[in-house]
Order: structure tokens, then C-alpha cells, then sequence
């Protein structure tokens, strides 16, 4: 498959294309009235020449169809639900039937096996297991391998390595940021990188850079692979580097990928950079049709010297919109406004500064403004009060973040439209 | 009776403790007591002056954040105990004291004890049961 020639690959592509468009308008009543005021019935749908006169999906779908409304299946063969954060408190629910779990388990250990995991390898998988996909999604794939899969997910870093050395683990699945709190951490406690048998990782969930990169594998003595996904899509797998390192390919026998005008919404020519929207033809419990990612990226048109036909997609580098990713957690600056606006003493001005000290994880630090009217001269009111933010915004996003109270009119109003987000982290090519 | 303190809500950034005295300066506002509470991040300065209008205007003007406390000043004997007695007046009757600061004056062998207190007229009748001399703003000022 990964191999496949491109005619056949778009052949199976329009096959796959017309049988969602088809399920979709027939089982998913948002869909049918999406295609009805866009005026195109499924026999439209005739190959990949007609993807675009389909309507995008957006995150608004999700969200007007909370929670299941946009399955394309009955419950009863839902056999899986995860959950990402929204925008405005309900969050972004996608449904797995059971071949569809097998789908992501396939991409998955094709993602694996590009960096060379094979059976007998032990992964060590630090992705969050829960609600979040990338626990479970790296998960079945390295089942699928045939590999000795350790569940440890995330935190708790000094048994994490402890657990590394004595079970000898060979791969390394978790956020670019937690493998250098682990480099680090292991540093600390006098392991010696060189000699452990760890030999590839996988490091998505979170943006990150060549830079990084560099330091990752200089630091673990690995290949340090960028794999990518969003949770609408299926989870992680939707695409992974192979060892030219060289960008990420897509599995588009599943995810068809398009690169977009975030403006306009017209493709934009190969090579050119824009945001990529994906179709997701095989799914069965979500099947969804251009949706975009807000994910800012270009496809690369050359082929790779590796020999997969698979197309590669660029290192994310932005988003269209003003989503953080932080973590793993997807936080948007409404959601920190829906929390302040519910607290006294502080304005709803604030600021979001993102930041990545050197091996150490990403962090938040909300500074808000102290409120003129409410403000008290007692330092234990004021900290009861950034105490309220905290664990207002811990409890809302599932996110420690510091908080930091600041003067007011410190944070800067341009254009009548005050700057949210301050991303210090460098996210450089 | 009570006095009108000035609370200012400073950022530890470099400067700008520099700008409210200036800024004060410039009003013709005299200072006649202050304290500064500080967290790693912020401060709050807590100021005593001739004119507290005056100051709170001129602070607002420049962009500060400043809030009006009332606060209540009493006149104790500059000697060793002096303070403890003023304190004990208060704690004896259960109140409870949020924060004080001292200065001593140019008034005989008197200090004077700034105390802001959430209860203010039980400790100002507190205070008046044992004699203590509550200063007006106006004696205050004179200081």
C-alpha cells in the first residue's frame, strides 16, 4: 500500500471517496442538509476529479452535533470514544467501530515500522493513555507489530527511566518536550544515553522543530521521528516520518489530504503552502469530508528517496487559527476568557505566554490584568485570586498553567484588538 | 476616624517604584509613610499622604492601578513596648489585624502605628476604652 503506484492509488482513492460520500448523505442527517444547500448529491461524487465541490467540514460540525451526531454508524457498533478540548467548554467527540480501530492500528504500525520497529522491539509508549488519543493510538500499533508494548504514559519521569533501563526498551513514543525532560532527568540520575539500547522514537502530539530535533537525538541517541494526527481524523497516524527525515507521509489511502487558501478555501497549487484539510473516506463511526485542520503546512510534490508513493507533508509550523497546543492539550484563548470572566478582581485582559526553556516541558503563564475597581491591597487576596484563575483553568482545560497578575494596560492593544498569544517557543523549520 | 490610605499595585519591573515617587513629586504630594509587600511577581505599595486625593488622581493619570483603604493611625509611646500595647488592645478584643506598619514622627516621643483591620469600628471603640490617641487625618498630616 505504501508502495502502491499513484494511478492505483487514485483509483482506490475515487472508490473510497464516492462510498463515504454516499454513507455520509445517507446516514449522517447534518451531512445530507450540508450537501443539500451546497447542491450536490452523492452521484456527483464521481471520482477525486469532484472533491472539491464538497462543502469543508469544520469544528463547528462537531460542536452543533455534540456529542454523537455526526456518526455515520448506531451505537452498537461503536466500540470507542475519545475526547479532545473545545473552544467554548463542550468538547470534540469522535466515535471507532471496530474496523476502524483496526484502521488506526494499521496506520499506526505503518508509522511504527517506518522507523524501523519490528516484533521483539520494546516500546516504551509515554503518550497519555485516556481520553486523549495518542496513548492508545501508538498503543494498538505497536501491538499490531508484534512488539512488547509498556503502557507507561505520561509522567512520573524518574520511574519512567528506571523502568526504561531495566526492561531495556528500544522505542520511545511520547511528546518531543517529555523526551527531553526525560534526557534530561536520566542525566540527572546517571544514566548513560549511550549505552541503553533505545533506538528510535516518535514524538508528535505538540510542535516542534529541526532544532529540537537535533537536541532530541544528540541527547537520547536516537532517530527522533515526527509523527502527526488530530483526534477528527482518527489520532496519531495520520502522518509519520520514515528515516530520510524528510517530512511526513500521509496515509492517504485513508486521509485524503488537500492544501487550502485559509481565506478563500480554493486549493492552492503543489508545493504551495496553506492549511491542510483532510477526508477521512474509511472511517466508519466518523466519516468526515474536507475538514480542516486549521494546521498551516504544504505538501511536497517530489517523491522521496525512501520509495513510498505516499506523498509527504511538511513540519506543521502554524495554525490558521489561534489555537495553542501546549502539552498535548489543545487550548484555545477563549476558554482562559470564558474562566476569567467568571473570577473578580481581574480584568478579561490577558495575555498567554507560551514558553520552552531548555529540556524542560512546554508551559503556559497567564498573565491577567488586576482589576482597578476590585483590586485589594492584601497580598493573600490577591494570590486567593490567582489561585481562583489556576484552578478555574486547570479544571476547564485539564492544564497546569502559572498565573501571573500584571498592571493594567501592561498588555498590548493593537488595532482595537488585543494581543492574545505570545509563543516563545521556537517553531522554526 | 480613620485615615485614607493609597495602595498601588506594582509590577517588579525596573522603574517603576521610581515612577510613583516621581509622579508624586510632580502633584506637590508629600509622603509621610509607606510599606511595600512584595511577591515574586508583583508588589504592593501602601502609602500615607498630605493629600490623597491629590495622589490618587495623579497615580490613576499616569496609568497606575490605586486603590483607597481605610486605615486607622494611632499615636504610641516611642519606647520598647510600645507597640505590643497597641497590638494587644486589639488581639485582647479577638480582632484581627490584616497588616500594620510604623513610622516614627516629628511628634515629641511619639511613633505612630498605621493598622488596617477588617472590623474598623470595633477596634476603633477598642482602642478608645483603653485611651489610646486615635490621629485625625488632619493631625496626621501635620506630622
Amino acid at each position: 500500500m505504501e508502495f502502491m503506484e499513484s494511478s492505483a492509488l487514485r483509483a482506490l482513492q475515487s472508490k473510497r471517496l464516492r462510498d463515504a460520500v454516499k454513507r455520509a448523505y445517507e446516514r449522517v442527517p447534518h451531512y445530507r442538509a450540508k450537501l443539500d444547500a451546497a447542491g450536490v448529491k452523492p452521484a456527483d461524487i464521481r471520482g477525486m476529479d469532484d472533491l472539491e465541490r464538497l462543502p469543508f467540514t469544520t469544528k463547528d460540525d462537531l460542536r452543533e452535533t455534540y456529542p454523537f451526531g455526526m456518526f455515520a454508524v448506531p451505537m452498537d457498533e461503536v466500540v470507542r470514544i475519545h475526547a479532545s478540548s473545545g473552544t467554548t467548554g463542550k468538547s470534540t467527540v469522535v466515535g471507532y467501530t471496530r474496523k476502524d480501530v483496526a484502521t488506526w492500528a494499521e496506520v499506526m504500525a505503518r508509522t511504527l515500522a517506518a522507523g524501523g520497529t519490528h516484533r521483539g522491539d520494546i516500546v516504551q509508549n509515554s503518550y497519555g493513555y485516556g481520553l486523549f488519543t495518542g496513548g492508545l493510538g501508538a498503543h494498538y500499533g505497536a501491538e499490531l507489530i508484534g512488539a512488547s508494548v509498556i503502557p507507561t504514559s505520561g509522567g512520573q519521569t524518574q520511574r519512567q527511566i528506571q523502568i526504561m533501563q531495566d526492561f531495556g526498551a528500544t522505542v520511545l513514543c511520547c511528546t518531543p518536550s517529555y523526551a527531553l525532560v526525560i534526557a534530561e532527568t536520566g542525566k540527572e540520575m546517571g544514566v548513560d544515553w549511550d549505552a541503553m539500547p533505545l533506538r528510535v522514537g516518535f514524538f508528535g502530539a505538540e510542535p516542534w522543530s529541526q532544532t529540537m530535533r537535533a537536541e532530541i537525538e544528540n541527547a537520547l541517541k536516537v532517530h527522533a521521528l515526527d509523527i502527526y494526527g488530530l483526534s477528527e481524523i482518527i489520532g496519531p497516524g495520520v502522518g509519520f516520518e520514515c528515516l530520510e527525515k524528510t517530512g511526513l507521509h500521509l496515509n492517504e489511502d485513508h486521509f485524503y489530504p488537500e492544501v487550502i487558501d485559509p481565506a478563500t478555501g480554493t486549493q492552492m497549487k503543489p508545493g504551495e503552502r496553506g492549511e491542510v484539510v483532510f477526508t477521512a473516506f474509511t472511517k466508519e463511526a466518523l466519516p468526515l469530508l474536507r475538514y480542516r485542520t486549521r494546521d498551516l503546512t504544504r505538501l511536497i510534490p517530489e517523491p522521496c528517496p525512501c520509495g513510498r508513493t505516499l506523498r509527504r507533508m511538511e513540519r506543521v509550523t502554524g495554525r490558521s487559527d489561534d489555537m495553542l497546543i501546549i502539552r498535548g492539550v489543545n487550548v484555545f484563548p477563549s476558554q482562559i476568557e470564558q474562566v476569567l470572566i467568571g473570577i473578580e478582581g481581574t480584568t478579561p485582559n490577558y495575555l498567554l505566554v507560551v514558553d520552552r526553556k531548555p529540556r524542560q516541558m512546554d508551559e503556559l503563564e497567564v498573565q491577567v490584568e488586576v482589576s482597578a475597581e476590585r483590586f485589594s491591597d492584601e497580598i493573600a487576596k490577591l494570590e486567593a485570586v490567582a489561585a481562583r484563575i489556576r484552578a478555574g483553568i486547570e479544571n476547564a482545560l485539564g492544564l497546569h498553567v502559572s498565573v501571573k497578575l500584571v498592571e493594567p494596560k501592561t498588555i498590548e492593544r493593537s488595532m482595537g484588538k488585543a494581543k492574545r498569544v505570545v509563543d516563545r517557543r521556537d517553531l522554526g523549520q | 476616624m480613620t485615615t485614607v490610605q493609597i495602595s498601588v499595585f506594582l509590577e517588579n519591573k525596573s522603574g517603576r517604584l521610581a515612577e510613583v515617587t516621581r509622579t508624586l513629586a510632580e502633584a506637590g504630594v508629600n509622603i509621610r509613610a509607606l510599606s511595600l509587600a512584595e511577591t515574586i511577581d508583583y508588589g504592593v505599595l501602601r502609602l500615607i499622604v498630605d493629600k490623597p486625593t491629590a495622589a490618587k488622581d495623579a497615580l490613576t493619570r499616569v496609568g497606575f492601578t490605586v486603590s483607597e483603604t481605610e486605615v486607622i493611625a494611632v499615636e504610641m509611646p516611642d519606647r520598647p513596648g510600645g507597640l505590643a500595647e497597641v497590638v494587644d488592645m486589639l488581639t485582647r478584643g479577638g480582632l484581627n489585624i490584616e497588616y500594620l506598619y510604623a513610622f516614627v514622627g516629628q511628634r515629641g516621643q511619639n511613633a505612630v502605628v498605621i493598622i488596617r483591620i477588617d472590623t474598623v469600628p470595633e477596634a476603633l471603640a477598642a482602642l478608645q476604652a483603653r485611651s489610646a490617641h486615635v490621629l485625625s487625618a488632619a493631625e496626621l498630616s501635620k506630622i
